[in-house]
């Protein structure tokens, strides 16, 4: 069931073009995420959708009803913001009563009582934002977003501001949520390991055009184009000139994952390079060697644990045929 | 919506009087209620340059104008000077509430109130005079009141909030680190305040500046309380024009020029406001 | 050496003020000299029904001036602060600020021109007086206002809004429960400045108002030319407790 289709979309800022025609259609239920650097259009979309921006061509359908036009208080879409724009001036609970109260919904108390106990805020109500730590103020944005059961709620950058060790936690704790009340979450982010973690679905935008939807796993072992083959996981592109490729269909270029390739004795006779060690980076859980072959510059991470070559030293890589990810450009 | 009842106070509350003052410098003097005869009557255009022609006639008016010019920038640099440091002292202590609260409670004396004080205080018969005779120090009063001195002390007395505030305000956000920065560079105390302090704080320095000359420039009450009386400043002159001599066009055209000569500095706030 | 600064600085402003309060409790019919502690110029003062008069004017201008700036200058503020580029704004933003900076002798002549030329043309204002008075003191006090609302205003982080109308309030709902009352701290400010500037004005209360409308300040000025009572000293310390009293009722209040 498609809950939100974006249809055609394209928005302009003076001469630059934000969105290109953009279609998308998310389903109930779904947790999707939208991928994108700077300037890929992910937050123009985002304001789209949550009826701070107008698109200048195009339409946003939610359950079957057309909001294009509709102003942000009137649709049943919330947004999470990136820097929570708490009201500094009122506490916890009526933070999380506003939408209610504008609402004029009946027995608020109950609902804010339901939420402060779905997002563990107990204890909590009668602070001010200013009185609680990050992840506090994030899980009391999201109550306060979730409170009017909406079947979208859209989430600007959720793990962003938090530090690392926080961040895994927030990111298991956003999935069982959003398990948990089949409302539909559409995720913005520039960070892959987050939409990877998290989404159902993960749309990759570029320049203001959708360059793939796939669920996580397909798009980051089969990226379509070269920069969704870059952006995720910053893989090796691979042209057939100049090596000895042999991939299991033919292609202009392959994307290789850098865990794919493996240190060898010798030089094999296909899918294999000799190379120079340029930097080698312990990162606990692995290794990053950045190589050099020819004229190009190879990434390899080795599992943790493997003997590491020393800095300048001469190895022969080589990887499987299956690990060729053909590309279309 | 909003901005068309803005606009309405701003032209009715401010831009008609002045454009009327402007224009009232080409009335004529006449007799009755009011005594004057305004430029555009129902027959159309009926202005003189009466008024105009008694602004040139000789020196008075512009001697009162650099006079009074004069007496506002010394008592600006007075203001800026002891102000600058009060703000600092407030933005750095503690309780800069409680300090702000000790500058401003004063105003709430009362103005002329304040002016009778310091004529008690200054005037022949007053408590200085008194303490410092019963002291043994002098034998004579000390000529201090109607003076240009005892006007600078008034006139200082009134504007210093008008410097502190805006001063305290800017500095108490200024940051803090460029100047720690310069000290571990080696500038002793003196060389920071006048390499980094000042600088960055000169645009709302030459803002407090300019928020104490301007109108210190037509300020009549205090030179009137404590000044010298033969000392003709512009503002009383406008004030005696208009409630002595009953001349409308004269103090509508000395308005005028002073406007004129305190247009560039007003500008030039506005200039520093904005940028602020 | 700030401290030093500051303490003199702090002094120099009490140094009258505190002389006034002490001799406001002096038997003696000298100004500034000590008679033994008596409470006789209070009570006189209780009795001085002209100036009693004019302080009860003022402080029924000084409030109703202060509101009707409060309004005009938080328009002022917002068009200021909100309203980005439109035509004139370079115009309106000197206006808007013209009354900060203005020498008052020449604002109150101007608007008293304005009147006279009002009542010229369309019969009102027929007698000069407290509503006059009120006009002309709005009119200096809704600069002020502005200042400070625009301030605080372009401080204000436009996100709080958009996140109110996402969850459903619509503009003037935004208004009223976010934008207001975030910018409250200036629109009290802004009235209690625009109050004591009201309480202390001679100059344009001097040239607008008119018979039977004298206001504390103008009926101070003209009895200081005969001679200053210690009545005034006595003023001075009521004054100066009310605003001490109140300072620190508001002071409370807002914790």
């Amino acid at each position: 069931m498609t809950l939100l289709a974006i249809q055609g979309v394209t928005k302009r800022f003076g001469a630059a073009l934000a969105l290109d025609a953009l279609s998308l259609s998310i389903g109930e239920g779904e947790f999707f995420a939208l991928l994108g650097g700077s300037g890929s259009g992910k937050s123009t979309l985002l304001r789209i959708i949550a009826g701070f921006e107008r698109p200048d061509a195009g339409h946003v359908i939610l359950q079957g009803r057309d909001i294009t036009r509709l102003p942000p208080p009137e649709r049943s879409v919330t947004m999470m913001f990136q820097s929570y724009a708490l009201f500094p001036h009122m506490n916890v609970a009526d933070n999380i009563a506003y939408g209610l109260r504008r609402a004029g919904e009946p027995d608020i108390a109950n609902r804010v009582g339901d939420l402060i106990g779905l997002l563990r805020l107990e204890g909590l109500e009668a602070r001010r934002p200013n009185q609680l730590s990050g992840g506090q103020q994030q899980r009391v944005a999201l109550a306060r977003a979730l409170a009017r059961r909406p079947p979208l709620v859209l989430l600007d950058e959720p793990l962003a501001a938090l530090d690392s060790g926080l961040r895994e936690r927030t990111g298991l704790e956003l999935r069982a949520l959003q398990r948990r009340l089949g409302t539909s979450f559409v995720l913005v982010t520039h960070d892959q390991a987050e939409a990877l973690s998290l989404a159902d679905r993960v749309a990759v935008l570029h320049q203001g055009r959708i360059t793939q939807v796939a669920p996580p796993r397909e798009l980051y072992e089969r990226p379509a184009t070269r920069e969704v083959a870059h952006f995720l996981g910053a893989a090796n592109i691979l042209e057939p000139a100049g090596l000895n490729l042999r991939a299991e269909c033919d292609a202009p270029a392959y994307a290789l994952r850098p865990e794919r390739i493996r240190l060898a004795a010798q030089l094999p006779e296909v899918n294999g390079v000799a190379a120079q060690v340029a930097e080698i980076a312990f990162r606990g859980g692995d290794a990053l060697i950045l190589a050099r072959a020819g004229g190009r510059m190879l990434r390899v991470v080795l599992p943790g644990g493997t003997p590491l070559p020393d800095h300048g030293a001469h190895v022969f890589l080589e990887w499987d045929a299956a690990a060729l990810v053909p590309l279309s450009a | 919506m909003i901005r068309a009842a803005a606009w309405t106070s701003l032209l009715l509350l401010v831009a008609a009087p002045l454009v009327i003052v402007v224009g009232m410098g080409f009335g004529t003097t006449a007799s009755g209620v009011p005594p004057v005869v305004p430029p555009i009557g129902a027959a159309g255009w009926q202005g003189s340059l009466e008024a105009w022609a008694l602004l040139v006639a000789d020196t008075y008016y512009l001697d009162a104008m650099l006079r009074s010019l004069r007496l506002a920038a010394i008592t600006a640099t007075l203001c800026l000077v002891l102000g600058f440091g009060m703000a600092l002292g407030i933005a750095g202590a503690r309780r800069p509430a409680l300090w702000l609260a000790l500058v401003l409670l004063p105003f709430w004396s009362g103005f002329v109130l304040r002016l009778a004080a310091w004529v008690g205080l200054l005037r022949d018969g007053g408590w200085i005079n008194a303490t410092l005779m019963q002291l043994g120090f002098i034998s004579e009063p000390l000529q201090m009141l109607y003076s240009e001195g005892a006007m600078l002390l008034g006139m200082v007395h009134g504007y210093l909030p008008f410097a502190v505030l805006p001063l305290t305000a800017t500095l108490v956000k200024r940051d803090l680190r460029l100047e720690e920065a310069a000290a571990d560079l080696g500038a002793g105390r003196i060389a920071v305040f006048f390499t980094v302090t000042l600088p960055l704080a000169a645009p709302a320095t030459a803002a407090a500046f300019l928020l104490v000359f301007i109108p210190a420039a037509g300020e009549v009450v205090v030179p009137e309380v404590l000044g010298a009386p033969d000392s003709v400043l512009i503002g009383r002159a406008i004030w005696g024009e208009f409630f002595q001599t009953r001349d409308w066009p004269a103090a509508a055209a000395l308005s005028t020029a002073l406007l004129a000569l305190l247009l560039l500095p007003i500008a030039l706030y506005q200039r520093l406001s904005v940028a602020r | 050496m700030k401290r030093a600064f500051l303490t003199l600085g702090v002094l120099f402003l009490w140094v009258p003020i505190a002389l006034m309060a002490v001799y406001a409790f002096s038997a003696s019919r000298v100004p500034f000299e000590w008679g033994g502690f008596s409470l006789r110029w209070f009570v006189a003062l209780s009795r001085n029904e002209r100036l009693l008069e004019a302080a009860w004017l003022s402080l029924r201008i000084g409030a109703a001036a202060a509101t009707f700036a409060t309004v005009l200058g938080l328009g002022l503020g917002w068009v200021l602060a909100r309203h980005g580029r439109f035509a004139g704004r370079s115009l309106f933003g000197a206006l808007a600020g013209a009354p900060l900076v203005l020498p008052e002798v020449v604002m109150g002549l101007s608007l008293l021109l304005l009147f006279v030329g009002l009542q010229t043309l369309t019969g009102w204002p027929a007698q000069r007086g407290a509503i006059t008075v009120w006009l002309a003191h709005s009119g200096l006090g809704m600069a002020y206002v502005a200042v400070l609302v625009q301030a605080r205003l372009s401080a204000l982080d436009p996100v709080l809004e958009e996140a109110a109308a996402d969850l459903g309030a619509h503009r003037f709902t935004i208004f009223r429960t976010i934008t207001l009352p975030l910018i409250r701290p200036s629109l009290i400010g802004g009235w209690l400045l625009a109050f004591t500037l009201s309480l202390d004005d001679v100059v344009l209360a001097s040239f607008v108002s008119g018979p039977g409308a004298t206001t504390l300040p103008v009926y101070l000025f003209s009895q200081l030319r005969l001679g200053m009572t210690p009545e005034a000293n006595a003023l001075a310390v009521v004054m100066l407790a009310s605003a001490g009293l109140l300072g620190l009722l508001g002071w409370r209040l807002s914790r």
